[in-house]
This record gives structure tokens, C-alpha cells and sequence, in this order.
């Protein structure tokens, strides 16, 4: 179990408001370095709201978000961002930049040289099996669903941050393909020591790749444990989520 | 067909001297409108609070008839009240509501996810503006400088009435002497010059709509980027060729024929007496001249008695020349510090006219003559005529007249041709047309004097008469020269005959002048 001090990221009692609705509240739980935490629940349930109070797409209402032990309203929310990458749930691409610009606008952004950005390109397209030759220059629209969101984890990786924020990232895909990706990523995620964050609604994905599973019920986070834990718990929702896997 | 092409072979210089200034005035208001109103609709992408009550303002604005709009900036901005300053403020007001709205909506217009996605990536507000956001949105922003562009070639053919200059000249004079070969030659151009933004600029949009090919993106950016500078140059450019401004004697004229030979002739006797430089600004519409005056943008135009006395001055029309030319001057100097100078001669009235072998025949002088034969005639006037105060109803009354029908409203220029043809019997033109003398029309007296006074005198700025006082002497040259015969000539000359103003005023000068 994580103790307080290797704890990269931890929610205090932290709620997050908009518009006058409670998106979630009361979250408490920390993620210790290279954990690959899922957060599962239906939809509504309050995934992604979570994962902005991470980089600070949103301040939380009461209580604190921490990331290496400082708190998310006392970091410059830029640099902040710059360590956390993060791939949105409908990928997010910027249309009119290519494969190759899109992976590399933190690079960029971080002021890194031509060379090694072209180098980092290329590597990371390769990690996410994407071939660079015949998909560096291609735009967004060019590419199928599976490759675009392929591209969105290469872009959320490209600076090597030590954080990682992944929504539902192989959402909207066939069920072999996610299957193929899901496989490469859990490889991936081992040899890259990361802190992955990762949300699904998926709980065969869940148990692919969690090192934990925390599960999200009307904004509350209403169980956090292993995967072996999860599929024994007394809890009615992740019950429930269990059987839907026979 | 012929004629319009001869018409612009002949004009070419004149029309290219009118295409430029057109040219000059849709570059600069577009690009100071877009200089604004592009960080404007960013800015409202930030504060969307703002963006109602700023939207409402200039759609407000956009409303406003450009006429009317142009009468409004005219005192607001003193001496750059007339000519090309109100002008480009009016096609720049007009142009930011295209250019905001669309910089606005094709800002937030863009994907909330993309948008998210860059936040999220640590870009700051700048970086997503720029890398981010004003790419995504270039299409529509340009959409809307392309409307404005439109909107502007075409408004700024309004600008010619207040001495802006440009292709609305020609459109204007046309529509003055009814010359359809000038309405084109002054429509075509523009239409052209419309046609040609819009396709340009239909173009770049779409090669910039996002989710287009890589390199016509590129070469899209690229051709924006140099048309940019290519305006910017051109602007910079005629600006240059367009202001050769010094100290000058400014001569204004309203926007009719008479009003542009007297004016020339007025320009033509203080250049040659005075030898002082003379600013041409002919053609204004409305009462724009004399608002012009008071702003001290105009030194010298020529003002009938009876409009300065009715019209500006709002007093109740009456029939002594005399007491109205006094009145007028007296209250013009301590109202506005305008001088009046001696009258030129002639008056330019109603005239009630009727054929002139009909006058003949029945041995008619005055309308007193003519009240005998109205029940077998009939009568045409004008619409002006028919609802003027000085107009009809009186005029009917104070003569006792009764025609066999009701009056038949029509043109006034077809009034003319209809008491020729003799479809009508008696009509109210006007004492200085031409078309009196080339259709033989004859001017009945008015023996009752029922037409307050319309007599022609320049009127002179106080300050331009203290810092040049020979101009006194030099207009006063002209005191009692035209009378209405040589008036309706010189107006024949050039409406009927098509003679170049200048000419028709320096032939009638030298025969005037040299004894
Ligand atoms: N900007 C907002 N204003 C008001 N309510 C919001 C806003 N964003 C999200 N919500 C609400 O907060 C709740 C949690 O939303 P969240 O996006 O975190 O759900 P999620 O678990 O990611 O769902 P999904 O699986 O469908 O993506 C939902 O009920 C949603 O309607
Ligand atoms: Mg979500």
C-alpha cells in the first residue's frame, strides 16, 4: 500500500462543483508512483471530473488535490499541465495539424530542438505501432478511429512526463482491436514506470490493466482496491459490474 | 452597348482616378475594421458577458441608413467633416459587425474537446489563441471580412455625396440626369470590384476550412499573408497620391447640375483673379454644404434665398426678393459667420410652363392669363410640387385654379416631355432647366407672386473672407452676370449636350468677364 510520502497524487476530502451541481465530493485516496490506477464507474458518474481536478482543468470546491505533495491551486497550472499528459475521451486531436504536430506541440511548447523532436516523433509512433513513415503527415481526418486515438496516447507521452491522465482512451473501438491495444498498452505501461491514471466504464478493461480499481457511483468513490480485492467486494455497484463480466 | 464601351475608352483616366479612390476607401475601413474587430471578438471569446451588448451595439450600428450615418459624423468630427474621414469611419463602423461576429462565433465554434485537449496540454491562453484557436476559426473570420468587403464596395458608392469621391460619382451624376451610361459606368467597376473580393476571399476560406489538405492550407496562409501586405502597400500608396491637401480654397456644390457650373464657375473666377489654390468639393448631397461650412470644411458655395430662408433658417416663406435676400444675410452672419455676397442674377424657382405655341395662340403672359383656361386642361407636377408648402395646394388657391381632373403626379423630368407631347397642358418645372428652351417650353409670370424668392448668391466663410479678402471682389465680379436665360443655357450645355463642365464655364466666363 502506498504511504503518504510516495504518494504522487492525493485527493483530501476533495469535491468539485459546477453550475451549482456537486459533480463529485468527499474524494480521498492516493496513487503511489508507477501505479496504473482505473477508475470505473457508468456514465455521469464523475471519471473525467476526477481526472481535471488532476491537472487542474478544474479546482476543487472543497478539500485539496495534491501532485508530489504540492497542491494543485499552488502550482502554475502550465507547468503543471506540461508534467501530466493527458489523452481526452474523444482524443482531442487538433484537426489541422498533422500526426506529427500534434504529437509534438508539448515538445514544442517545452522549446525542444528540430532533431529531437523529429527523433521523438518517430519513436513514439513505433510504441504505439504506428507506422512513420505513412502516418507522420497525415491530418487527423485521414486516419481511422483506432489510429487516431493511438496518436493521442503517442501525443499524451511525447515530453515523457511522469504522469499520465487517460479518458476511456480506446472508447468507440471494436472489440479485437481494443483487445490488441489494450495488450500493448499493459506492456507499455510496465516498462514505462509511469503514474497512469486511467478511466473506463469497462471493467474487462479494468481488470486488464489496473494495479487498482477505484469505482465511482453518483460523484463518490465508493471502493478503491487491487483487482483480486475488487472482484470479491461486498459492494453492490462493483457487484454489479462484476457480473457483468460473465 | 457601344456608347458604354466609348464611355469608358474616352473616361478611362477618369474612371481609374474614381476606381482607385474607391479602392482606397474599402482597404482602409476594412483594414482598420479588422484591426479592431478581430481583438474585439477575441476579447468577447474571453468576457462572453460582453459579447451581447457589444454585438447588439454594432448590429445597431449597421442599421443605421448611410446617409444618415454620414449626416451624424459630419458636426461630431468638425473640420474632417466631409470627404474621405466620414467616409471611411462610416464603411469601418459598418464593416465590424461581420468581422466580430465571426471572429466570435468561429472562435467558439471551435471543438470544446480540442479546445480542453490544449488547456490540458499546458498551453497558455496565448499558445491556444494562437496555434490553436484563430487556425480553427481562420475560415469563418475570413468569411466575415469577406461580407464586409462586399458590404463596403458597395456602400462606398454612397460616399460620393459627401465628397468621398469614388465610383458612386459617376453613379450619382447618373442618376441626377437620368444617364444610364453613367450609372453603369459607375455600377460596373463596382460590381466588378465586389465580385472579384468575394471571389478572392471565397477562395481563401475554403482553402483555410479546417480539416482541408496540407498544402493548399499553406498556400492559402501564404496568398492571406501577402494580400495583407499588398493592401497595406496600396493603401500607403494612394494615400500618397490621393492627399496633395495645402492651403486652399475649399468650393463646395450641392448635387445637381447647376449647383456644379456655378460652383465651377465660383472655383474658375477666384483661380483666375486671385491666383489662390482652389479645392474642388462638388457634388454633396442633402444640406451637407452648408453643414460642410459650418464645420469649416467648405469655404464658398452658391445657396438659394429662399431655401436658406425656409429651409435652414425655418422661417415662414415670403414673397419680397429684397426682404428675404436681407433677412437671410443678417441672420446667416450672427447665426453661422457665413457672409452672403450680391445675388448672380437669376432665380431657380418654380416656373409654371406651358407650350410655347399654346402661350402664343392664346396671348399668355401670366398666370393670371392662363386661371381662364385651366378647366379645360390638364395639369402634371412633380412630386416635390405636389407636397411642398410653397407648393400646390397655395399656389391652386391663391390663383383660383380648377383643372379638369385632379393633377397627375409624375417625374418631374417627365413632366416636361409630357407637356410637349402635349399629353398635359401645364406643368411646374423648374425656372433654370434647360429642357424650357430646347422643348419650347414657355415660363408664365408669376403676377401674383406667390413663389417666395429662390435667388443665387455665393455664400463665404467669414474666416476664409478675413484671411483672403480679395475673394470678395473676385465673386462679386459675377453680381446680376446670369440671368435665367443663360442660366438654362449653361445647365442645356451640359445636361442636354453632354459638354465638359469646365469648358462650358470657361467659354462663358471669357464672354463675360474680358469687357
Ligand atoms: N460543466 C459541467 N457543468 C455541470 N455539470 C457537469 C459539467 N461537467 C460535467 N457535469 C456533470 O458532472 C457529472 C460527472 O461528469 P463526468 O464527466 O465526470 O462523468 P464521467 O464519469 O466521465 O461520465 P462518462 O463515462 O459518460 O464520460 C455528470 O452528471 C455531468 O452531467
Ligand atoms: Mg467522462
Amino acid at each position: 500500500m502506498p504511504t503518504n510520502d510516495s504518494a504522487v497524487i492525493e485527493f483530501r476530502d476533495a469535491s468539485a462543483r459546477a453550475g451549482g451541481k456537486t459533480m463529485v465530493e468527499g474524494l480521498s485516496f492516493q496513487i503511489a508512483q508507477g501505479e496504473t490506477l482505473v477508475l470505473l464507474g457508468r456514465s455521469g458518474s464523475g471519471k473525467t471530473t476526477t481526472l481535471k481536478l488532476i491537472n487542474r482543468l478544474l479546482d476543487p470546491a472543497e478539500g485539496a488535490v495534491c501532485v508530489e505533495q504540492k497542491s494543485t491551486t499552488e502550482w502554475d497550472a502550465i507547468r503543471l499541465r506540461r508534467r501530466i499528459g493527458y489523452v481526452i475521451q474523444e482524443t482531442g486531436l487538433f484537426p489541422h495539424f498533422t500526426v506529427e504536430r500534434n504529437i509534438s506541440v508539448v515538445p514544442r511548447l517545452e522549446g525542444w530542438d528540430e532533431a529531437r523532436i523529429r527523433a521523438r516523433v518517430v519513436e513514439l509512433l513505433e510504441l504505439v505501432g504506428l507506422d512513420a513513415g505513412s502516418f507522420a503527415h497525415r491530418y487527423p481526418h485521414e486516419l481511422s478511429g483506432g489510429q487516431r486515438q493511438r496518436v493521442g496516447v503517442a501525443r499524451a507521452l511525447a515530453a515523457d512526463p511522469p504522469i499520465i491522465l487517460m479518458d476511456e482512451p480506446f472508447g468507440a473501438l471494436d472489440p479485437l482491436t481494443r483487445a490488441e491495444l489494450q495488450r500493448e498498452f499493459a506492456q507499455l505501461s510496465r516498462s514505462l514506470h509511469k503514474t497512469i491514471v486511467f478511466v473506463t466504464h469497462d471493467v474487462r478493461e479494468a481488470f486488464a490493466l489496473a494495479s487498482r480499481i477505484g469505482l465511482f457511483k453518483d460523484g463518490r468513490l465508493v471502493e478503491i482496491s487491487e483487482p483480486a480485492a475488487f472482484a470479491r467486494s461486498e459492494n453492490e455497484e462493483a457487484r454489479a459490474f462484476c457480473e457483468s463480466l460473465n | 452597348m457601344t456608347d458604354l464601351i466609348n464611355f469608358f475608352i474616352k473616361n478611362r483616366a477618369d474612371i481609374f482616378q474614381l476606381t482607385l479612390e474607391h479602392l482606397f476607401l474599402v482597404a482602409v475601413s476594412i483594414l482598420a475594421a479588422a484591426a479592431i474587430g478581430i481583438p474585439v471578438g477575441i476579447f468577447l471569446t474571453r468576457r462572453p458577458a460582453w459579447s451581447k451588448p457589444v454585438l447588439a451595439v454594432t448590429n445597431i450600428l449597421q442599421t443605421i441608413p448611410s446617409l444618415a450615418l454620414f449626416g451624424f459624423l459630419i458636426p461630431l468630427l468638425g473640420s474632417y467633416g466631409i470627404g474621405r474621414v466620414p467616409a471611411i469611419i462610416a464603411l469601418f463602423l459598418y464593416s465590424l459587425l461581420p468581422i466580430i461576429r465571426n471572429t466570435f462565433t468561429g472562435i467558439q465554434g471551435v471543438d470544446a474537446g480540442v479546445r480542453e485537449a490544449a488547456r490540458g496540454m499546458g498551453m497558455t491562453d496565448w499558445q491556444m489563441l494562437a496555434q490553436v484557436e484563430l487556425p480553427l476559426a481562420m475560415s469563418v473570420i475570413i468569411a466575415g471580412l469577406r461580407v464586409a468587403t462586399v458590404i463596403s464596395v458597395g456602400t462606398a458608392t454612397i460616399a460620393a455625396a459627401i465628397g468621398a469621391g469614388g465610383l458612386g460619382t459617376y453613379i450619382f451624376r447618373g442618376l441626377r440626369m437620368s444617364d444610364n451610361i453613367l450609372i453603369l459606368a459607375g455600377a460596373i467597376p463596382a460590381a466588378v470590384m465586389a465580385l472579384a473580393a468575394d471571389f478572392t476571399l471565397g477562395l481563401i476560406e475554403r482553402r483555410l476550412a479546417p480539416g482541408r489538405a496540407k498544402a493548399a492550407g499553406k498556400t492559402a496562409k501564404l496568398a492571406f499573408a501577402t494580400g495583407i501586405v499588398a493592401l497595406v502597400a496600396f493603401v500607403i500608396v494612394t494615400s500618397g497620391v490621393l492627399s496633395k491637401k495645402s492651403e486652399r480654397i475649399v468650393v463646395g456644390s450641392k448635387d445637381f447640375t447647376e449647383q456644379v457650373i456655378l460652383g465651377e464657375m465660383i472655383a474658375q473666377v477666384i483661380e483666375a483673379k486671385t491666383g489662390l489654390a482652389v479645392e474642388r468639393k462638388f457634388e454633396l448631397g442633402g444640406d451637407l454644404c452648408h453643414r460642410a461650412m459650418i464645420a469649416g470644411e467648405m469655404d464658398i458655395y452658391v445657396e438659394y434665398t429662399g431655401t436658406a430662408f425656409t429651409a435652414i433658417l425655418k422661417h415662414q416663406p415670403i414673397t419680397d426678393p429684397r426682404k428675404v435676400y436681407d433677412q437671410v444675410k443678417r441672420e446667416y452672419l450672427s447665426e453661422f459667420g457665413l457672409e452672403w455676397m450680391e445675388p448672380l442674377g437669376f432665380e431657380n424657382t418654380f416656373a409654371i410652363l406651358v407650350r410655347g405655341a399654346e402661350a402664343e395662340r392664346l396671348n399668355l403672359k401670366t398666370i393670371s392669363d392662363a386661371a381662364r383656361y385651366a378647366p379645360q386642361w390638364r395639369a402634371g407636377f412633380g412630386q416635390d410640387f405636389m407636397s411642398r408648402e410653397d407648393g400646390y395646394a397655395g399656389f391652386a388657391r391663391v390663383y383660383g385654379l380648377k383643372f379638369s381632373a385632379q393633377p397627375r403626379e409624375m417625374d418631374l423630368s417627365l413632366s416636361y416631355r409630357a407637356l410637349a407631347a402635349a399629353q398635359v397642358d401645364l406643368i411646374a418645372g423648374n425656372s433654370t432647366d434647360g429642357l424650357i428652351d430646347k422643348l419650347g417650353l414657355v415660363q408664365l409670370q408669376d403676377d401674383r407672386r406667390y413663389f417666395p424668392p429662390y435667388e443665387a448668391a455665393a455664400v463665404v466663410r467669414r474666416e476664409a473672407l478675413q484671411r483672403y479678402p480679395q475673394i470678395a471682389a473676385a465673386i462679386n465680379d459675377l453680381a446680376g452676370k446670369i440671368t435665367d436665360a443663360e442660366m438654362r443655357r449653361l445647365n442645356l450645355a451640359v445636361d442636354g449636350e453632354s459638354r465638359d463642365v469646365r469648358e462650358v464655364v470657361r467659354e462663358f466666363l471669357s464672354s463675360k468677364l474680358e469687357h
